[in-house]
């Protein structure tokens, strides 16, 4: 039971995020909401590489050869880092649509819709 | 030299538009006419690396890469416990030709994009985001490795979302970016957690691993249903298609055009995972059928919606989606009779080929007909039917080049859409008579809808607010040129084409076998 925390925790943030994408109205929410969905993901990642009584991939201070395999860790970093990436852009379309519509609550943003 | 640039193809064909993405800006400060002749050149390399690679993959079979191993074709290092642990490009016949899609219809936008977009600011960024999409899209459809899919996807939709908001137009193209761009990244999330499930079950995030420890259980079902919906999703079928007309309509014509070989690669992935990570694991029949049902509610919506549009690029991007509907209706038909030897001999493979055959012949004579879309905005500035007219007396090589792309779509012998409709209709036929039938209305539809649309751009009197509107500039005309002459040329010689290029992906694609051996070995 208490190893499964961790995925337990994974589900309840995606749906924390998914609901808050779905719900919200504002944007800048609904970007907060993709956020918190990615950290689920990125904890899911990160749970899986763990191992009880594993040893840290440091070669330096690694008693043997005989350590864990360090991909889930390398994975989590990438989507890390293009998690920001996502949110600056999405940030920016907000910054844009604020100067141009003057709000940004999504049920005023239809202009597309003609 | 020419063996050590074979050898390395792989590398190179990520490395040289990455570089040249991130040289553009600072050879731009210099003037534009360099940036010009920088990225031309960029991109002749990439074509020219592409092609060199895929020939040698047509007449070789599967090339392997292994990044930094001692030698690019180690796979399984000794002292790894026979996992391949290094990122690894896998080429089969399938990703060859995916390449030469992205490769030739790339070449042709940009040289197109060079004098239609001049006109714009901001185009050292502009280049920077086409090449990184060019980047893109080649990895996704080299990559032997799942994560790194996951990590091109992303590249991709990242620079398509700031290509896409490109053009701000009072704040509606970035409306229509911020539709695509949270759709994406929710897809590319649920992407992600199934490279996690399959990380966690298989220890192993090579493609080829995964399928040959596949098992099928309740967690890569739930991993096979997030991927499917999120790369149906990002290639625009129904029932997620709503960001595909506005995206495609808000973004500058030639983005839109590269839009389109995008979401071909989004399909490919698709394609992949289905028959190379699960193949026969899975219920082919019940998977088969869900592929053709998205299929032909993608086909008939997106012809449906088509007709009453009003803005050219609207309605092109609504024919886009139904067009998509026949590449999954032919794979999906592939798929349903998939592991039967004698069904698939007498149809399956037909209809599999029939659905590559047109993916490549979409991305020509659909990049065609935006590009035709751009350059009547380029030179009118508007995209709304009801204000075009009489435009055939002026601009008379844009009007064949949409003659074209236009009967072309409609699937009207001699150009490529009949080529590969055709298999499609004779395989799918001998399935279920009813999907041909389905498939042959939508033609009809999509031939009704694009007569109407030539009437109400080219034909009619001179209407005298256009009495100055001239040809499209020569750059222009030659980047549509390229595409107009493959889509007559495969139309032409259909059967040489599917020959050379078609056969040997549609069997590299049902190959899960021989996927496997080539990276793991003869195991």
């Amino acid at each position: 039971m208490f190893w499964n925390l961790p995925f337990i925790a994974v589900v309840a943030l995606s749906l924390i995020g998914l609901a808050t994408i779905v719900i919200k109205k504002n944007l800048i929410k609904i970007f907060l909401g993709i956020t918190i969905f990615e950290s689920a993901v990125n904890l899911f990642l990160i749970s899986l590489g763990y191992r009880a009584g594993g040893i840290a991939p440091i070669f330096t201070s690694a008693p043997s050869t005989d350590m864990v395999l360090a991909t889930p860790q390398a994975l989590t970093l990438t989507s890390i880092v293009i998690g920001v990436a996502t949110s600056a852009l999405l940030l920016s379309f907000a910054v844009i649509i604020w100067k141009k519509y003057g709000t940004i609550n999504t049920d005023e943003i239809r202009r597309l819709r003609e | 030299m020419n063996g050590f640039l074979i050898t390395h193809a792989p590398a190179l064909l990520i490395m040289v538009p990455l570089i040249g993405a991130f040289v553009a800006p600072f050879v731009g400060r210099v003037s534009p006419k360099v940036r010009s002749a920088w990225i031309i050149l960029i991109m002749t390399l990439t074509t020219l690396v592409a092609l060199m690679l895929a020939s040698d993959v047509f007449l070789h079979g599967t090339r392997i890469y292994v990044f930094g191993a001692t030698s690019p074709g180690l796979t399984v290092p000794l002292d790894s416990g026979g996992i391949p642990i290094r990122i690894i490009f896998t080429i089969d016949a399938m990703s060859a030709l995916m390449q030469v899609i992205a490769a030739v219809c790339g070449f042709a936008v940009l040289l197109y994009s060079i004098s239609a977009d001049r006109i714009h600011s901001g185009l050292e960024s502009y280049y920077t985001l086409f090449l990184l999409m060019i980047t893109g899209i080649m990895g996704m459809v080299s990559t032997g490795d799942f994560f790194n899919f996951f990590v091109f996807l992303e590249i991709l939709s990242i620079a398509s979302a700031g290509l896409i908001a490109y053009r701000i137009d009072g704040g509606l193209a970035v409306e229509a970016a911020i539709k695509y761009f949270v759709l994406s990244t929710i897809g590319a999330m649920a992407v992600l957690i199934a490279i996690g499930i399959y990380y966690g079950e298989y220890n192993a995030l090579n493609i080829a691993m995964i399928a040959s420890r596949m098992q099928f259980t309740l967690l890569d079902q739930v991993a096979l249903v997030l991927i499917i919906a999120a790369l149906a999703m990002k290639c625009g079928a129904v029932p997620l298609h709503f960001w595909t007309p506005d995206a495609y309509s808000m973004a500058p014509s030639s983005v839109t055009a590269m839009l389109v070989v995008a979401s071909q690669a989004s399909l490919y992935g698709l394609f992949r995972v289905v028959f190379t990570i699960y193949n026969l694991t899975l219920n082919a029949m019940t998977v088969g059928w869900i592929i053709i049902i998205l299929g032909i509610l993608s086909m008939v919506v997106g012809v449906t919606m088509a007709i009453p549009q009003k803005n050219v690029k609207r309605l092109m991007a609504y024919h886009a989606i139904s067009q998509t509907g026949y590449m999954l209706l032919g794979v999906g038909v592939g798929l349903a009779v998939l592991g039967n030897q004698p069904l698939m001999e007498s149809f399956g493979y037909i209809a599999m080929e029939g659905g590559i055959f047109h993916i490549i012949n979409h991305a020509m004579y659909k990049g065609l007909l935006f590009l035709t879309a751009g350059a009547i905005f380029f030179r009118i500035g508007t995209y709304n039917l009801n204000r075009m007219g009489g435009l055939g007396h002026s601009m008379k090589y844009t009007m064949v080049f949409f003659i074209i792309g236009a009967l072309a779509i409609a699937g009207i012998p001699p150009f490529n859409g009949y080529a590969s409709k055709l298999m499609i209709y004779e395989s799918v036929f001998a399935f279920n008579p009813v999907l041909a039938v389905i498939a042959m209305v939508v033609s009809i539809l999509t031939l009704a809808s694009f007569v109407k649309v030539f009437h109400s751009i080219f034909m009619g009197p001179r209407l005298p607010e256009f009495d100055t509107v001239q040809e499209a500039p020569m750059p222009m005309l030659v980047g549509m040129g390229i595409l107009a002459a493959i889509v007559i040329l495969f139309g032409l010689f259909p059967q040489a084409v599917v020959d050379t290029l078609i056969a040997p992906a549609a069997h590299a694609l049902a190959d899960q076998s021989g996927y496997i051996a080539s990276v793991l070995g003869g195991a």
